[in-house]
């Protein structure tokens, strides 16, 4: 492929040339197979979102629909003095940014282990995914259930397993889901997420030049100094990519904290929050406002990541 | 966790660093395995052995668990939410290739102007939360007598879906060498041979990697099932959510329904590893 800049023209050119096409008519023949995806989208996902803008200026709750009409900037009003959203904003941070540099330096960890030849290392990758192919809600009733349950989850169970041996018969029974709501949501998630960012690491880890490994190896480089300067210079893209994509999926995630601790305890986060006030609280002009308010707030997140991406991207297509 | 590692102690000095490592990577691989296991292996008691502490690992392995979740005590079926699951996965996925591969073709065999622009289009739209435009969408369903419709479900999947399909199957276009289009071009080969005999075979890992993602991307989503859909088009995660308020013990029937319910995705996911990591990555890792 042609090296070529993001900007400049299309990096490839048709050899053949039939003069007959005017330059427009041949503009839009390319184009064409491209316009049923782009409709589709701007329709489903943009339109909504014009809906939900307009209605953020309205008063509009589905239990009064008597009381309808222009609110202005109320709803707005109320979500920036709501110390509720404010809280799930910072619930989403803490919980996206914990989540995905957790996961991120254990699937490196992890994805090292794994690049190394040993016994079983196909059944080990293999059991190490399994917990990213567990249906998501499954996977949370299963902790919050199996797992984190006081009475007869598997954590206490083991406790009390592990102090009947010792001969002890007051094992501690911590009840998780009260006292670290969130480290609960939070683990699940890094359990579930591992996996992922384990994956598209070692594809980075496999990638990497075995030349170069092997020559860096003659001339003396020791294992700390080729991990340094060429396993994590290499690594970087990758270590990028699976930030970012992790970033988008548990930004956005409500499954895990629907179903663990359904938003109490200082676990609800914005996706649950405004889930919330449109489905139980029933205030279509509030859920819009605070819609509208993540929506800016995810085109700023947004407009950085998609620098990083677009920094791979020119990688990419220079290759 | 008791796995023998067999070592060769044939090299002496290296050999135990490599030993301690890989029993490393097992221990890390059966610790993240374990809720995994404890899951099937619960579904697999009788209810009064799922529930105890300390938990009783031997206990006389059942099936009650999962006849329970088929509705011989419940009543409610979960056939119907697994079905509505796999058309509304099926017919989304089906949808998301037709739209994307030929975007994908016009993004990188035969590029638009600007083509850069409109990948990161279709990448922000990923960005912003579902959860965002779901009051009008609902709104929408609701006035158009579209709720609790499958085909609802089936086209808010596609639009999940296709920034993703995009990317990766332009990925995978790009790896079409311009060389060979061009020479099969001079040499008078319709656009129908070119797509059958130079794009087609490089373009179908691609598409299968695609459809593995979006397949289990639908399966997996809750949120917009749960607003949009009611009695009729009940997707299984919703089901799965709406079978644990019964009262009494339920722990083996919850686990054999979570087996139930991740089976398809695990099946998939570990029948095409490569293809898993081909397309999580966007197709960035091949």
């Amino acid at each position: 492929m042609t090296a070529s800049a993001l900007t400049t023209t299309p990096p490839r050119s048709t050899a053949t040339r039939r003069p007959a096409i005017s330059p427009r008519r041949a503009g839009w023949i390319r184009r064409a197979p491209l316009m049923p995806a782009l409709i589709f989208l701007i329709i489903v996902t943009q339109l909504p979102f014009i809906a939900t803008l307009v209605i953020s200026f309205l008063r509009w709750n589905a239990l009064d629909p008597g009381d309808r009409g222009w609110a202005g900037f109320a709803n707005y009003k109320e979500v920036f003095t709501d110390s509720r959203l404010r809280e799930s904003v910072i619930t989403t941070i803490v919980l996206t940014v914990s989540v995905v540099l957790i996961s991120l330096a254990l699937g490196l960890g992890i994805a090292l282990l794994l690049d190394r030849k040993f016994f079983g290392r196909g059944l080990v990758r293999t059991l190490m995914i399994a917990p990213f192919l567990i249906v998501p809600v499954a996977a949370a009733l299963l902790f919050k259930h199996g797992i984190y349950n006081p009475v007869y989850g598997l954590f206490n169970g083991t406790l009390t397993g592990i102090w009947h041996t010792f001969g002890s018969q007051n094992p501690p029974q911590p009840d998780i889901l009260t006292i670290h709501p969130k480290i609960a949501v939070e683990a699940e998630l890094i359990w579930q997420w591992t996996p992922f960012m384990m994956l598209i690491l070692l594809a980075g880890l496999q990638s990497r030049d075995g030349e170069v490994m092997e020559a860096a190896h003659v001339d003396g480089a020791g294992n700390w100094q080729m991990f340094r300067y060429i396993t994590l210079p290499h690594m970087r893209r990758y270590l990028e990519l699976s930030a970012l994509l992790g970033t988008i999926f548990i930004i956005a995630n409500f499954d895990s904290v629907f179903t663990i601790t359904s938003g109490g305890l200082g676990t609800a986060n914005l996706p649950y929050t405004i889930y919330e006030t449109f489905y139980a609280s029933h205030d279509y002009g509030l859920a819009s406002a605070q819609g509208v308010v993540v929506v800016v707030g995810s085109l700023i997140i947004a407009t950085f990541a998609l620098r990083v991406v677009s920094s791979l991207f020119e990688e990419e297509v220079g290759r | 966790m008791t796995h023998a590692v067999p070592v060769t102690t044939r090299r002496p000095r290296r050999s135990y660093k490599t030993a301690g490592l890989g029993l490393a990577a097992w221990v890390i691989g059966v610790v993240f395995f374990i809720p995994v296991a404890w899951m099937v292996l619960t579904s697999f008691h009788s209810e009064s052995n799922a529930g105890t502490n300390p938990p009783k690992i031997g206990a006389p392995l059942t099936v009650d668990g999962y006849r329970d979740f088929f509705g011989s005590s419940t009543g409610a079926s979960p056939w119907p939410s697994l079905f509505n699951s796999l058309g509304a996965s099926v017919g989304s996925t089906l949808i998301v290739l037709a739209l994307a591969v030929p975007a994908a073709y016009a993004l990188s065999i035969k590029p638009v102007r600007k083509w850069t622009d409109v990948m990161f289009f279709f990448l922000s739209t990923k960005m912003l939360p579902p959860v965002a435009g779901l009051l009008p969408i609902y709104l929408f369903a609701k006035n158009t007598d579209f709720l609790d419709n499958v085909w609802l479900l089936v086209i808010l999947y596609t639009s999940m879906n296709l920034p993703i399909a995009v990317w990766m199957m332009r990925s995978f276009l790009a790896e079409v060498p311009p060389a060979i289009m061009e020479a099969a071009a001079i040499d008078g080969a319709g656009l129908l041979n070119i797509l059958r005999k130079i794009i087609v075979p490089i373009a179908m890992p691609g598409i299968a990697a695609t459809s593995l993602i979006c397949f289990i991307f639908s399966w997996n989503e809750m949120l917009f099932a749960r607003v949009l859909t009611g009695v009729v088009s009940q997707t299984a995660p919703v089901f799965l959510t709406g079978f644990v308020t019964s009262q009494g013990l339920f722990l083996a029937k919850v686990c054999a329904a979570a087996t139930i319910i991740s089976l398809p995705v695990l099946v998939a996911g570990f029948a095409a590893q490569d293809k898993l990591v081909q397309g999580l990555s966007l197709g960035a890792v091949k």
